[in-house]
């Protein structure tokens, strides 16, 4: 390895970090991710007047230095590499095809063109992070309009384009997509994103301050967990802080009924999209019981308020535990007994089978992430490879199928389901005592670099952030999992029969928000 | 076939009694938060420094807490030495009016929602459709409306549903803070959603801007679009206090709840 390496949640001093030429740096994450390394995280960041090459005061000013967050499964490790770039660099995508959303990103905030990216366009539709600076020499000031882009075609006879979006017949976040089709086939799918684009990372530089919190949890509402853990863990690693025993079990409680509340809602609905209605309507309710002990825990049927840097912000009182046990037992008999009816069912598994098929190279080379990975069987889950807090003591078993099609990806949530109800009986039997909540020790280490990771039900979600010299984020970069799903699910579409699209979307079940951020 | 009519008795009726029968709620839940400013230690302003949306309004004698900026996440109540912030678990937080969310200490009463103008309710009381948008929604409150859907909650026993189509709406229920990049979609399927219509904003996001208040990149919620007739305040709201909020607003709530 070149790069500087950490573990997981663990923090770097910046200086630390080697800053490569753009050509040796785009060379080692090439290699790296040609030799089992993944891509969490490729992103720029502004630096600070007087920082990068030349260093004379003023000399860093509107220059962006790009920063590579490479995972090394079978090491356990987190390699950092960073490279000041010009406003142009030759694209690692034609190379290393997992960077190619990144690329589109950093082309967009920072103005910065990869050359040779085979498929460069916005990703969000806002300008420019850097003032008259812009990839597409869009003047500036002027007006963006969401998803207004250059579409891919196909042309010819009797092919036709089907437009849908971002308002979507159901209760659904936005999105615009685009489908090539020949007769029902479709050829090609695109998919524009941005309509629910917040303004969360540039809202984050400067804290933590009493709204970082609250930007967490809502990052993507159906991750709360998810992300208020990563942020909770890049932040006690940049204190120093030590979260009690007790409070890393009620986090892992709080993060496993996320992903059932969640596996088995998308279960119910994949029914629902094949018109089988016994598991559409249980699953439905059963969805909502698992939300409702995640408001046992905290008040909220999201997790919101669980997870505080330093532990949780409720302690779980013997009753409480008991009442957590004794309601997860007939839960879980009836989701056994709601979901199984879809694996016998000759209706349901005729349209499950073979449908929207994403081979394991196809998800390897795109760094597909989470049960869409796993379904590839791309084996990867960062409860596992890079665990933290509970899972360094209490493992849950990877659930991993080799289909890639529409049944991998039902029946990977089925087996984690089962997994994490397991793993939750497991964690509450044997809840360790003492408090649930230690207090940061002082502020932030100033000038320090941190990487958290975490598997939220989506799969890999990445945070990163600097401190700059008081101890407040310089910057702050979330990767949400779909940041690397979306294009699989495009991918899953091709010589489809666009009728087959909602069963397709409803199998990845990406996020809008988390991705638009 | 007899698996799936076996499996149709072991998961039984799970339709809740509410709003005829009593509603179960979680002990922990954040609802409506109970004021005493009696006892306000008028000057230490811990509340208002961890408020991440500046929902507490005024301390002291003039304590205030506007639920539709607030994100319940209960901080206030945490860091206050009195106790003079105690968020009960209270869910039936809908109102009509954007100054009704302002909870105040004492006897100040809180006026739930009413219900649509006489001529409208004729029309919607018996079947109201709704067209759900979510407008920069962090796809929480999307959940909580789409539950309201399944089984437990029975949307359809009041005559309300959820519909694909706004030419088929009477109600939008935008949820989010409506960020630019949406403004001009809401805008048009507001438009064309029939009248007479009613909106309502469905959670802190989509009242006031939630947790994005004041970022260039959105609106501060619903109210820039249109008027809202029905304000559902939470983060997001519990299902209940959805339902709550729409069987007021069509006049289907039992006297006295």
């Amino acid at each position: 390895m070149i790069g500087a390496h950490l573990i997981n949640g663990g923090t770097l001093a910046v200086n630390e970090i080697p800053v490569l030429g753009i050509d040796g740096f785009r060379g080692w994450v090439c290699e790296a991710v040609s030799a089992g390394a993944t891509l969490a995280a490729l992103f720029g960041h502004p630096l600070p007047a007087g920082a990068g090459d030349g260093a004379g005061a003023g000399a860093g000013a509107g220059k962006v230095r790009l920063v590579a967050v490479l995972t090394w499964p079978l090491d356990g490790c987190l390699e950092v590499l960073a490279a000041d770039a010009g406003d142009t660099y030759r694209a690692l995508t034609p190379d290393c095809p997992s960077a190619h959303w990144f690329e589109r990103e950093i082309a967009e905030q920072w103005g910065i063109r990869p050359e040779g990216h085979p498929w460069l366009k916005p990703i969000r539709y806002h300008p420019s992070w850097r003032p008259g600076r812009d990839a597409w020499g869009r003047p500036a000031g002027g007006e963006i309009l969401p998803c207004v882009t250059d579409f891919y075609r196909v042309e010819g006879e009797e092919v036709h384009e089907v437009a849908v979006g971002p308002v979507h017949a159901g209760v659904i976040e936005p999105g615009h997509f685009r489908f090539q089709c020949h007769g029902e086939t479709v050829f090609h799918l695109e998919i524009a994103l941005g309509y629910q684009h917040r303004g969360v990372e540039p809202a984050l530089a400067g804290g933590p301050g009493p709204r970082t919190m609250a930007l967490m949890e809502t990052l993507a509402g159906d991750t709360t967990v998810g992300h208020g853990l990563a942020y909770a863990q890049l932040v006690e690693g940049l204190a120093g802080c030590r979260v009690p025993a007790r409070a890393m079990a009620i986090r892992a409680v709080g993060l496993e009924l996320e992903r059932l509340a969640n596996h088995v809602g998308d279960l119910g609905a994949l029914a629902n999209d094949v018109g089988f209605l016994p598991t559409a309507s249980y699953c439905g309710r059963l969805r909502g019981d698992f939300l409702n002990l995640s408001a046992l825990l905290c008040g909220s049927r999201f997790g919101r308020g669980l997870v505080r840097p330093g532990g949780v912000a409720f302690d779980l009182e013997p009753a409480r535990v008991d009442s957590l046990k004794a309601r997860l037992v007939p839960i879980v008999a009836d989701v056994g007994n709601a979901v199984n009816l879809l694996w016998t069912a000759s209706s349901v598994m005729a349209r499950f089978e073979e449908t929207g098929t994403v081979d394991r190279a196809t998800a390897v080379q795109l760094g597909l992430v989470g049960p869409a990975a796993r379904a590839s069987g791309f084996e990867r889950d960062v409860r596992m490879e890079f665990p933290t807090g509970f899972y360094r003591f209490q493992q849950v078993p990877v659930a991993s199928l080799p289909g890639g099609d529409v049944f991998a990806r039902a029946y990977v949530r089925w087996l984690e389901v089962q997994r994490s109800e397991a793993f939750i009986a497991q964690a509450l039997a044997g809840l360790p005592p003492g408090p649930v909540r230690a207090e940061l020790p002082g502020p932030l280490a100033p000038d320090r670099f941190a990487v958290s990771l975490t598997e939220g039900w989506r799969g890999e979600i990445c945070h990163v952030a600097q401190t700059d010299a008081a101890g407040k984020f310089a910057w702050y970069k979330v990767v949400d999992p779909s940041f690397h799903n979306w294009m699989g699910l495009a991918m899953s579409l091709r010589d489809q029969p666009i009728s087959d699209f909602p069963l397709c979307n409803k199998s990845f079940n990406l996020s809008y928000c988390g991705h638009d951020l | 076939m007899l698996q799936v009519l076996l499996s149709r008795w072991q998961q039984g009726y799970r339709t809740m009694a509410w709003p005829d029968g009593e509603a179960v709620v979680p002990d922990r839940l954040r609802g409506r938060p109970a004021l005493r400013p009696e006892i306000c230690q008028n000057g230490c302003d811990r509340c208002r420094g961890v408020c991440p949306t500046g929902a507490v309004l005024g301390t002291g004698g003039d304590l205030a807490i506007d639920l539709g900026r607030c994100l319940f996440c209960g901080e206030c109540q945490i860091v206050c030495p009195a106790g003079a912030i105690a968020f009960t678990n209270e869910f039936r937080l809908a109102v009509s009016r954007r100054e009704d969310l302002i909870v105040r200490g004492g006897n100040a009463p809180y006026r739930l929602a009413e219900p649509v103008s006489a001529p409208v309710l004729d029309l919607f009381h018996r079947s109201c459709k709704i067209r759900q948008v979510s407008a920069g929604g962090c796809n929480a409150c999307e959940a909580d409306i789409n539950v309201l859907g399944t089984l437990a909650f029975d949307l359809g026993r009041f005559g309300l549903q959820v519909v694909a189509s706004p030419r088929h709406a009477d109600a939008v229920a935008v949820t989010g803070p409506v960020p630019h990049q949406m403004r001009l979609a809401l805008e048009k399927t507001v438009a064309a959603t029939p009248t007479p219509r009613v909106v309502i904003a469905v959670g802190s996001c989509a009242i006031a801007g939630g947790p994005f208040a004041g970022h260039p990149q959105v609106n501060d919620g619903a109210g820039k679009v249109a008027p809202v007739d029905l304000f559902i305040p939470g983060c997001p709201p519990h299902p209940l206090t959805i339902l709550d909020g729409l069987l007021r607003l069509i006049g289907r709530m039992p006297a006295g709840r």
